[in-house]
């Protein structure tokens, strides 16, 4: 409380004293640079428009950065552009642009380090290396901005927000594309991104890594080369996301790599090359998602133990699961699977024999990828079909008991 | 040629099997539709049946008309034209009259559906231009096999296990090279056989767009190019319409040497 | 008229035609006999272009016809079994026959004498053989041609078809036109063929008229003529 207080009035005495510094050519100070040796706490420094060759911008002390529209700060190609080294600073509505590559040192539009209660938005970043590159820091918002680059591979490409060990973010209302991850955790807890959208990204649209009890909801991952990655994190929550058209070898709409405690649920995921693939992946409940014409709706790979699917509209999916085992502790029920043929005699809503997710064909295709290539041939629905009666290669109690008649998310 | 054609067509048209055929399509397309409420599913499911039933249908249209028109044929035979115009009419009648069976016949339920205004219009198209080459590659096969056997019921047997051999067995011995040769690089091998079987080539132009999600998780590098580009469609186009082309080039090579 | 030159077909191994060689004059009603399996059916065919020979040629009106089509314009022919598609009309048949010829034809009249008007609008498939036949000769004869082949013409006829049948062959001939016809029944072949050809075995056993026939063998009767000349052969 004592704490409270103090902070209180010590920011009042900001706002009392806050004074406003304007940044243009015609103007007394026509650097950000200088502008920023003049400013006390708390002040505000409004950048005009106009562009401005600068880099390597360091604030070192709680202000706020405004841009008015038509503002553009040109980094030149050189290296990194703007550097917050503070608390309690703010920067909104400016357009960075041009940050110099180089693959020893992570140059970034914004670079912000050991900072508390930032915001950082409506700003537009272009032909970035890193956009927003946030290490040590806590209560950020990163809010309504752009960030785009156009790389070509991952060695030369930077993630749109990269946040290295951080607590309590807030990301929403984003755009990235061109980038290599369009959102990066490493090392951050407790955060939230929401309202995202994350498309042409090399690498993910978003990527966690070590990170527990995030939070992502509403966001779209498009045309990645994977939607997601989620890898070593535990009590990630999912919902309301859209993982769609992630095309490629190894391109999946999620991927789940040693998590754990994982809520997935109300997604949707459309036309990925696999929706998701799971590998030692324990204690997570997929609830409600649907799978729509997926190459594989769901993939397990290997160590996937007590996972719950129950309520998930699998529909039109290639493939709706591959196993890579014949030995299953993963649970399915109560989903609806388009390919299911069963009846519903007792006019329940569920099926009355079960539904095996696991085709016969699909196991092949693990073995021999060529083999998808005869994928819907009728040699290949016989095959499907003599497995389905009696289980040899697929795992025999992999079944839904209980498939539903109806979609659930129609 | 024309004139023949015509009369080829009113024939098959006014037969009652045209008919069963095209309600039976008509009546697939109504369930589909409006059983099932859902575009996508329907064009999966009239895939798998097409790919299976438009070449059985045209083998069985294909001898059972030659045979069965054998004295007719003849008939015209005596008449001032030129053989090949003869087959060749007969040919392309029995091939439009089917087209035109499954074209309608599906068509009908779709267009009612509201199929302009869906998304799925494109892939819907592409199922009956794939389905109308199946009819005329199978025609011309069944009516090659027909030509070269004398013998009716012989000449059925081989048409019936033509169809089982390229509609199953093809893809069975296909499965099991893939299989066996498995630490080989396959993927030309794979597209290779895939282009000796014309209903192997018409799956994979509808994979091309129903289950290009999956097709892309290739990592082989050929495969890559021909699925992932506009290639391998217009490579498989042009490979259907060879399968047409040169089946009728040996129905008129054998016409010219065939006592009737 | 008709030449056939030093003709050879093979079935396989089974020889049919052996280095035939025919002469046929202009006009008159020529008679192609034979026991089965002589050649009698493949001869008409290689005259038609349905069958090719392997050696030989055969010179219609001046012009070989191996390979070509356009003769047959002039030329009407009458085959042995009468199939038709059987889901068009009759009248869809006549018009369609006609509509493939550039020549115009008399098909009313013939519709006519053989009491074929009522069947005009049924389906072929539904006729009685010998309705067929009929509507067969009524094809064969509705147009004006220089040679007719008629093959087996008199199969399923009721007697009244028949003496028309016969009627019509005599006034074709009437116009100097040639007519070629193969049959077993021997009493037509008295009643109407001019000349006779006996092939046997590939080849030209007999060529020349009933008369002459008759004479060489001895025999009056036409039937025990032919028995004679294949007897001698098989002796």
């Amino acid at each position: 409380m004592k704490y409270k207080i103090l902070f209180f009035f010590f920011f009042i005495s900001f706002a009392v004293a806050a004074k406003q510094i304007v940044v243009c050519q015609s103007c007394t100070v026509k650097t950000i640079k200088e502008a920023i040796k003049m400013a006390k706490d708390g002040d505000e420094i409004l950048i005009k428009k106009g562009v401005y060759k600068e880099q390597d911008i360091v604030i070192d002390k709680p202000i706020s950065l405004i841009g008015e529209k038509g503002a553009v700060i040109d980094g030149n190609n050189v290296g990194g552009i703007l550097i917050f080294q503070t608390n309690n600073f703010k920067i909104k509505g400016l357009k960075i642009i041009n940050v110099g590559l180089s693959y020893t040192i992570e140059y970034a539009a914004i670079k912000v380090i050991k900072a508390n209660n930032f915001v950082i938005e409506d700003c537009i970043m272009e032909n970035v290396f890193f956009g927003i590159l946030i290490e040590k820091s806590k209560k950020g918002i990163i809010r309504n901005n752009k960030i785009s680059s156009n790389r070509k591979n991952e060695a030369s490409s930077g993630n749109g927000i990269h946040i290295w060990s951080g607590e309590e973010m807030k990301i929403y209302n984003n755009v990235m594309f061109g980038l290599r991850d369009g959102i990066y955790f490493e090392f951050v807890k407790n955060s939230i991104a929401h309202h995202n959208l994350s498309y042409n990204n090399i690498r993910y649209g978003l990527h966690f890594m070590f990170s527990n009890n995030n939070e992502y909801h509403h966001n779209e991952f498009r045309n990645n080369g994977a939607g997601v990655a989620v890898m070593f994190s535990k009590f990630t929550t999912m919902h309301h996301n859209k993982f769609r058209l992630n095309w490629g070898s190894a391109s999946y709409g999620l991927l789940l790599k040693e998590i754990y405690d994982a809520e997935i649920h109300d997604n949707l995921f459309e036309q990925n090359t696999i929706g998701i693939n799971a590998e030692g992946s324990t204690r997570i409940n997929y609830k409600n998602n649907t799978f729509l014409r997926n190459g594989w709706a769901v993939k397990i790979a290997g160590a996937c133990y007590s996972n719950i699917f129950t309520h998930n509209d699998f529909m039109n999916n290639s493939l709706d699961l591959a196993y890579n085992s014949n030995i299953n502790d993963n649970k399915f029920d109560n989903n609806y699977w388009s390919e299911y043929t069963g009846y519903d005699l007792d006019k329940d809503g569920i099926g009355d024999v079960p539904y095996r997710p696991v085709k016969l064909f699909s196991y092949i295709v693990n073995k021999t990828p060529e083999a998808l290539i005869l994928l819907r041939s009728l040699f290949v629905d016989i095959i499907n079909f003599s497995e389905k009666v009696s289980p040899v290669f697929t795992p025999d109690d992999l079944m839904d008991n209980n498939p539903l008649m109806k979609r659930i998310n129609d | 040629m024309l004139k023949i054609l015509k009369y080829s067509f009113y024939d098959l048209m006014r037969s009652r099997w045209s008919y069963v055929y095209f309600l039976f399509y008509l009546i697939l397309g109504f369930v589909l539709l409006f059983l099932n409420n859902d575009v996508d599913k329907a064009v999966i499911t009239l895939m798998n049946i097409i790919i299976v039933l438009t070449p059985l249908i045209g083998t069985i249209f294909g001898v059972m008309y030659y045979y069965n028109s054998r004295e007719f044929t003849e008939l015209l035979l005596a008449q001032p034209i030129n053989r090949s115009k003869i087959f060749m009419g007969q040919y392309l009648g029995i091939s439009i009259s089917l087209t035109l069976s499954l074209v309608l016949g599906l068509g009908i339920p779709f267009v009612l559906y509201g199929l302009f205004k869906s998304a799925a219009i494109f892939n819907f198209s592409l199922l009956l231009l794939v389905g109308a080459f199946l009819n005329f590659i199978f025609v011309a096969l069944s009516y090659n096999i027909a030509l070269s056997t004398e013998n009716k019921i012989k000449g059925f047997g081989y048409a019936i296990l033509m169809w089982l051999f390229l509609a199953v067995i093809y893809d069975g011995i296909f499965l099991i090279s893939l299989v066996v040769f498995n630490s080989y690089p396959l993927d030309k091998f794979s597209l290779a056989a895939t282009m000796f079987n014309p209903i192997d080539l018409s799956r994979i132009l509808i994979l091309l767009k129903l289950d290009i999600s999956a097709l892309l998780g290739y990592t082989g590098a050929v495969f890559r190019k021909f699925f992932g580009t506009n290639f391998g469609m217009l490579i498989s186009m042009g490979v259907l319409v060879l399968w047409v082309v040169l089946p009728v080039l040996r129905m008129n090579l054998k016409l010219r040497k065939k006592d009737f | 008229m008709i030449e056939f030159k030093n003709l050879h077909k093979r079935f396989g191994k089974l020889v049919v035609l052996d280095g035939l060689d025919l002469d046929i004059s202009k006009g008159g009603i020529f008679a192609i006999l034979g026991p089965n399996g002589s050649g009698k059916t493949t001869l008409i065919k290689c005259l038609l272009g349905m069958v090719i020979p392997n050696k030989g040629d055969i010179i219609f009106e001046k012009k070989s016809v191996l390979r070509q089509w356009a003769y047959r314009d002039n030329l009407n022919y009458l085959p042995q079994i009468a199939n038709f598609p059987p889901n068009l009309t009759v009248i869809e048949l006549i018009n369609m026959v006609k509509n493939l010829r550039p020549k115009t034809a008399n098909s009313e009249e013939l519709i006519e004498l053989f009491g074929l008007k009522s069947f005009l609008d049924k389906k072929l498939g539904n006729l009685s053989g010998g309705t067929k036949q009929k509507v067969n000769i009524v094809l064969a004869f509705m147009f004006d041609s220089d040679l007719i082949v008629l093959d087996e013409p008199t199969n399923g006829l009721d007697p009244i078809a028949l003496i028309q049948l016969k009627k019509m062959i005599q006034k074709e001939k009437d116009k100097g036109k040639t007519i070629l016809i193969t049959t077993h029944i021997m009493s037509f072949v008295d009643e109407v063929a001019d000349e006779i050809v006996f092939l046997l075995d590939g080849k030209i056993y007999f060529k020349g008229t009933i008369d002459a026939l008759k004479k060489q063998t001895n025999n009056d009767n036409l039937e025990h003529a032919i028995a004679n000349l294949i007897a001698k052969q098989y002796a």
